[in-house]
């Protein structure tokens, strides 16, 4: 009797677990910018006062550097200001070597790996950062993108549920903040809409540059989850969703965040 | 008219095991009598000084995060909720408890945390699995003190 109460309940909670939360309408879609205080504003809009331009300039030598491995960035993509223009705003794209989806740091190594026989770079690594925010910046601006690639698509549908799923031990899923009560005040910080146009992107808070993945991997411990691994493919799905749920919203990066 | 629910989360039956395969700490159990649990979960009245100290230091209540409250000294609280000012004259003691024990009893479709729970839930990190957000006697304290909001 009261073991099938009991399942009856269960049942009726993980109903309620999957209900899905409305999408925000395309045209009441917000930057996190928006959100932020003075000071981010502030330091996104000058490149100079903006830090994560430290990471950039890395960057930019790292793509040129020739020493340690076999060949430089720069000698088979040549001037990333052309070659890499539009790039991350269609990321995460379809790998055939990997069959899967693979986001720009995915995409990195690789080149690192395959094309350079160099070891991969970790995920939160300087260089990683350096690099993916060098090679960001040459999309600011443009719309993101997604690429309209049909096998993509179950990929895209997990990171959608992941989004929508309800976890921790505070049982939060991203959609009840972000889609049910962004602009709110969660304690007295406002709620974004979580969208991904900034990243790589400076964080006051991390006092650094972080990659997309650290900001999911803030989200998660703030509900008592726990986080996928840097560069799990689960944090690539919802990357994807992500990248389809901005589609159109002007690339960020490297944006600054508090 | 009032549904008597018997809610024994992780009692060592079969069917409780299978609900929390963490299992890792017994949850005291109550009985749901239509929108309250009347009894005490610890069998005395909790201490509403210590309950205020849990409701208003956002670490450990958490409340603060969604709630405002009449709580001068905590700059930060939320605004993803009604204020708990007042919570005592709108809800009595066994109605309070259900809202903090599992208030998805209520609406299934709600944002507050079950605070006396361990089943249901996926992907718990590992320093908080199989324990409720709040022990018995910490939800008893908060009732307590709930109780207090008198507008
Ligand atoms: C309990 C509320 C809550 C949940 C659940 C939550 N987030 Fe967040 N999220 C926030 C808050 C608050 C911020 C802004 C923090 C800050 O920068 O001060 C944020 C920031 C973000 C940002 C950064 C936006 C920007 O402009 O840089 C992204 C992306 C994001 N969240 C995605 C997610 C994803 C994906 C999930 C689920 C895995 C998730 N969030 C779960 C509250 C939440
Ligand atoms: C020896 C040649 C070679 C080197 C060196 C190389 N790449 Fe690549 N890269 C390629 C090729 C070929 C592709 C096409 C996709 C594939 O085969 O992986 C590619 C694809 C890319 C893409 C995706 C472009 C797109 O349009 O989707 C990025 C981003 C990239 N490389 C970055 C880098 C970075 C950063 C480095 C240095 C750390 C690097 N590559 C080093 C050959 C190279
Ligand atoms: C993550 C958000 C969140 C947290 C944390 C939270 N609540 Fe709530 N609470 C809500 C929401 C939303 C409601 C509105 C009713 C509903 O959705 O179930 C609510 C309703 C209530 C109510 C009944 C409404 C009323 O009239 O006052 C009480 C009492 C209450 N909460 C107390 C607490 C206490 C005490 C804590 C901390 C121990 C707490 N809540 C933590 C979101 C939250």
């Amino acid at each position: 009797m009261i073991s099938r109460l009991l399942i009856a309940l269960a049942l009726t909670a993980s109903l309620a677990a999957a209900t899905r939360a409305a999408e925000i309408p395309l045209d009441e879609r917000r930057s996190g910018l928006d959100f932020a205080g003075n000071d981010s504003r502030q330091m996104q809009a000058d490149d100079t006062s903006n830090p994560a331009f430290l990471w950039v300039r890395e960057g930019e030598a790292l793509w040129a550097k020739t020493d340690g491995v076999k060949q430089s960035c720069a000698s088979c993509h040549n001037d990333a200001a052309t070659t890499m223009k539009g790039v991350s705003a269609r990321y995460p794209a379809y790998s055939e070597a990997k069959q899967r989806p693979v986001d720009l740091a995915g995409q990195v190594n690789i080149c690192r790996e395959t094309r350079q026989d160099a070891k991969p770079f970790a995920h939160e690594s300087r260089e990683m950062l350096a690099l993916t925010a060098y090679i960001g910046l040459q999309s600011r601006g443009m719309p993101t993108a997604p690429p309209d690639d049909a096998r993509l698509e179950p990929f895209r549908r997990n990171g959608e549920q992941l989004f929508n799923a309800r976890v921790g031990q505070l049982n939060f899923s991203c959609a009840n903040c972000h889609n049910d009560n962004w602009g709110k005040r969660l304690a007295s910080a406002p709620i974004p809409q979580g969208h991904a146009n900034g990243y790589p992107l400076y964080r006051l808070e991390w006092q650094s540059l972080g990659s997309l993945q650290r900001r999911f991997r803030n989200c998660m411990s703030g509900v008592r989850a726990t986080a996928f691994a840097y560069g799990a493919p689960e944090w690539v799905d919802l990357e994807l969703y992500l990248a389809w749920r901005a589609r159109g919203m002007p690339v960020e990066t490297p944006a600054v965040r508090p | 008219m009032a549904k008597v629910t018997t809610f024994a989360a992780a009692c060592g039956c079969a069917a409780a095991f299978f609900l929390s395969p963490a299992g890792a700490q017994s949850l005291v159990p109550y009985v749901i009598d239509g929108d309250a649990i009347p009894q005490s979960l610890t069998g005395k009245p909790g201490d509403p000084v210590n309950g205020r100290k849990i409701v208003a230091t956002r670490q450990i209540g958490l409340c603060m995060l969604c709630h405002s409250g009449p709580f001068p000294e905590e700059r930060f609280q939320g605004d993803l909720s009604p204020s708990l000012a007042g919570a005592g004259s709108r809800w009595n003691q066994g109605q309070l408890r259900l809202r903090i024990v599992d208030a998805g009893k209520l609406n299934p479709d709600t944002i507050m945390p079950a605070y006396y729970r361990i089943d249901g839930l996926n992907q718990v990190a590992q320093q908080f699995r199989g324990k409720p957000v709040l022990t018995a006697e910490q939800i008893e304290d908060v009732v307590a003190f709930l109780g207090t909001l008198r507008e």
